[in-house]
């Protein structure tokens, strides 16, 4: 009976459990403040998950960095970036999806692992190099964009004019399956969450990412590759950020080099809700994943609610200290 | 409970505890403990790793608000819930990891919060340096008050720390292991302040685990032992041994009987190590070691600060990088580490002198920590990790070494100061080493984990392991190391043997007075 209460109480001190509080708690006031009945509808929480997806998919990769003690602020650039570059392999450019993917995660990759190897070789804060790395990138989708965004309204050469046809994949992407109640963004989403798991807690690499954040020194004298273990980070962020951009094109159904201005923010404030700490070496995709959709019901609720912009901006600033402190619990 | 009207004798307690009480949750640490300083005495605190001196000591520096019992200091109950308070109160802990910053000059570390200051709230600079110097001088501290705390060596800032602590009419000075960091020149020029302060009427608690300080300080002893004071004595009536059995309730086994001649095949032919000094590329802080390493057999590292051993251990884990040249043979075959993770490959294995800063992951699991240098072992295709093999292996591990732990899932910083050393000795230990490069194995820790860890370097030199030992305390050297290194200056001062080895020789080689004496080769 003790034991019982003893082991119920010590699971409810783990980040899991507090994260899930703090779920629970965002779920109660939703339906306190239901709109009239509106947040007891299913079609509420389908569109919470649609649209936390995007951002969902940046805060796995941001997870990652962060327990390498770093942070990654050029996934929204990088998403941009991606973004463009698939709209415009597949409209003016007019190639196969199919071949248009793994082009642009390329793309995600190499400029992640280029963060990745400043940080590890050149021994530059993570800060610093990735607030270049936003700059940069999306310099360089504006570059390729010309400035405008890519839609399937293609200018020739020649000065005219015509309309070329969405490929499938932009609809494909868009589109919802089981009976349109689960969107193929969210599913993307989820399998991101997944392989972001088995990195943590199931690979050999995962192991050494934890071990690089908690103590790099330790872990340089026990044999770890630290070099390759913050590149790998870094580039898997890129990739992940890439991921989001092509989702984020398909629904758009554009290319737009300003498109996910900010969005850095968001995805680092999903992992600190969640329980993940910027320090390092703690934390885990589970948590991110609680704090996505924390986070998600916050701006649903709040949008229910018809709350004004501003109050929205306040309230959610708000939320994320209290939910900080909430995690962190007492006396420590 | 009323206060008794303050006595005024002479020796009267700068400070009286009276049955405290400490919880962490649902776990009592301290049983109702009573403890007292007077006036101009070091009051040694003893007792394993564990044992409750540190809970007590925080109490007194004010760190732990919630506790039962009472404080008295100069004879009324005084409430210490806040740092500040303690150190309005006149208690300053001199602690172990230095609480100055380094970034700022002497001067503005004396005076750090309570500035000397002019009219319109200008730091008055030049009252502050005159004043620094007064108080640099009193401490016989030959250096500049506008220097960088940061270009002082360990022992200064220690030093400095004290000076602070009296500028600021601390009555009662906490020390907690000062020495462990310092080496003996250094340790002697601390223990003269220590008592110039006991001539002023300072209290001074004073906590270490080496046995040697304990009878060169201690005015009186307290011995702690699981949260309750076995007993307090002076070091007269109470012999080491008889210290040892109060504070680990039994006998330890002393020095190290060895049976088995170590065999004479040779496992390490270092043939030269030099390593550059971190800044002044010139200077050498290793230049020109060579030894060789038997299997089976424990080679001792000795010399001063500034020496080298460490740099040597450090060299041969190939940790240092480019600033050192390697030329040595591995089991016959050319050996050459660029970095740690070459060197773990080739089974040649480092234990760090400093387990917080550069041996352990602090929030990692012990099992994660153990298993840190050995993970391709329990990795397939893709580096997908074998969990339970992983985690049997460690567990079986964890019992051969004696480790105590509440879980193997548990964070490792909420381990006993022996018992993290243990677990980083475990990570060593699993990768089957050929060499073990130890660098201050016991520093820190308790009598019991020592023993342990030396009963256990036995087990390991039988089954063939070679093992260099850097340790600063002396008796360990002499008991453990089947031959000794002396170097002094980054080179080979004397080769001592077992049993010409004595602590005068060693200390003299390590010193530069050697000129041969005892050298063997």
């Amino acid at each position: 009976m003790t034991a019982g209460r003893n082991t119920l109480q010590r699971w409810g001190a783990t980040p899991v459990a507090r994260a899930l509080l703090a779920l629970l708690f965002m779920l109660a006031i939703g339906c306190m403040f239901n709109a009239e009945g509106s947040f007891f509808r299913w079609s509420v929480h389908r569109d919470m998950l649609r649209q936390v997806s995007t951002f969902g998919i940046l805060a796995c990769g941001m997870t990652v960095v962060i327990i390498t003690a770093g942070i990654d602020l050029s996934v929204s650039s990088i998403l941009a970036l991606a973004a463009v570059c698939f709209a415009w392999l597949t409209l003016p450019a007019s190639w196969p999806a199919a071949l248009a993917i793994p082009v642009v995660l390329t793309v995600g990759l190499a400029l992640g692992s280029l963060s990745g190897a400043l940080v590890a070789r050149m021994r530059l804060q993570p800060f610093i190099v990735t607030l270049a790395m936003m700059v940069f990138a999306r310099g360089l989708a504006k570059v390729i964009s010309g400035g405008r965004k890519i839609t399937n309204y293609v200018t020739d050469p020649d000065g005219t004019a015509h309309v070329v046809d969405l490929p499938r994949a932009f609809g494909t992407i868009d589109s919802r399956v089981l009976g349109g109640n689960l969107s193929i963004v969210t599913i993307v989403f989820l399998a991101c969450v997944l392989a972001t798991w088995v990195l943590l807690s199931r690979l050999r690499a995962g192991r050494y990412l934890y071990a690089v954040g908690g103590n790099q020194e330790a872990a340089r004298l026990a044999g770890v590759p630290i070099r390759r273990t913050l590149i790998l980070a870094y580039a898997y962020s890129g990739l992940l950020s890439a991921v989001a951009g092509i989702c984020q094109a398909a629904q758009e159904t554009q290319g737009d080099p300003e498109t996910g201005m900010g969005y850095e923010l968001d995805a680092i404030a999903m992992v600190v809700i969640g329980g993940t700490t910027l320090s390092g070496g703690k934390g885990s995709v589970v948590l991110t994943l609680i704090g996505v959709l924390t986070i998600g019901y916050l701006q649903k609720i709040l949008s229910l609610n018809a709350a004004p912009e501003a109050t929205r901006l306040m309230l959610t600033g708000a939320i994320i200290i209290c939910a900080v402190l909430f995690q962190r619990g007492r006396g420590t | 409970m009323p206060q008794a009207a303050p006595r005024s004798t002479t020796t009267d307690p700068i400070v009286a505890m009276r049955a405290i009480r400490k919880s962490f949750g649902t776990v009592e640490v301290l049983h109702g403990v009573d403890f007292t300083v007077l006036p101009g005495e070091v009051h040694v605190l003893a007792g394993e790793n564990g044992a409750g001196k540190s809970t007590l000591i925080k109490i007194l520096a004010g760190v732990y608000d919630h506790f039962s019992g009472e404080v008295s200091v100069g004879g009324r109950p005084r409430r210490l819930a806040t740092p500040q308070e303690a150190v309005r109160a006149g208690i300053a802990t001199i602690h172990q990891e230095l609480s100055l910053v380094p970034t700022m000059s002497v001067a503005d570390n004396l005076f750090l919060g309570r500035e000397r200051h002019g009219r319109i709230g200008q730091v008055d600079f030049a009252a502050q340096e005159a004043e620094a110097t007064r108080i640099l001088d009193d401490m016989r501290l030959e250096i500049s008050p506008r220097q960088l705390v940061a270009e002082l060596p360990l022992s200064s800032q220690q030093l400095l720390e004290i000076a602070r602590a009296l500028t600021r009419d601390a009555q009662l000075l906490i020390f907690d292991e000062p020495t462990s960091a310092l080496q003996e020149h250094e340790i002697a020029s601390l223990f003269a302040r220590i008592h110039d302060l006991r001539r002023r009427g300072c209290g001074i608690v004073y906590i270490t685990h080496k046995m040697e300080e304990i009878y060169r300080l201690a005015d009186r002893i307290t011995v702690l032992r699981d949260g309750v004071v076995v007993g307090t004595a002076t070091p007269d009536a109470l012999p080491p041994a008889e210290l040892v059995r109060w504070m680990v309730g039994r006998q330890l086994a002393a020095g190290r009987e060895r049976v088995e001649a170590p065999s004479s095949e040779t496992v390490l032919e270092v043939a030269s190590v030099t390593v550059a000094h971190p800044t002044v590329r010139e200077r050498r802080v290793v230049d020109g070691v060579s030894f060789a390493l038997r299997q089976g057999e424990v080679l001792g590292l000795a010399g001063l600060q500034g020496a080298g051993t460490s740099e040597l251990l450090h060299a041969l884990f190939g940790a240092l990088g480019v600033r050192a040249s390697v030329r040595a043979r591995l089991n016959g075959e050319p050996f050459q580490p660029r970095d740690p993770r070459s060197a773990v490959e080739r089974g040649v294995l480092l234990l760090t002198n400093d387990r917080k800063a550069c041996g352990l992951a602090p929030d990692l699991s012990v099992t994660h920590n153990v298993s840190l240098a050995s993970l391709e072992r329990f990795s397939g295709a893709g580096g997908w990790l074998r969990r339970r093999e992983e985690r049997s292996t460690v567990s079986r591990l964890t019992e051969e070494l004696r480790i105590r732990v509440p879980s193997l899932d548990a964070p490792v910083q909420t381990l006993s100061g022996g018992n993290q050393q243990k677990v980083l000795l475990a990570r060593c230990l699993l990768p089957q080493p050929r060499v073990l490069l130890l660098d201050e194995p016991t520093r820190g820790i308790d009598v019991g984990a020592k023993a342990d860890i030396y009963e256990l370097m036995r087990g390991w030199v039988a089954a063939g392991i070679a093992i260099v030992l850097i340790t600063s305390e002396m008796e360990e050297l002499l008991a453990s190391s089947d031959r000794i290194l002396v170097l002094h200056r980054g080179r080979v001062a004397a080769e001592l043997t077992r049993a010409a080895a004595t602590r005068e020789l060693v200390l003299a080689a390590a010193m530069g007075h050697a000129s041969g004496a005892g050298a063997v080769s």
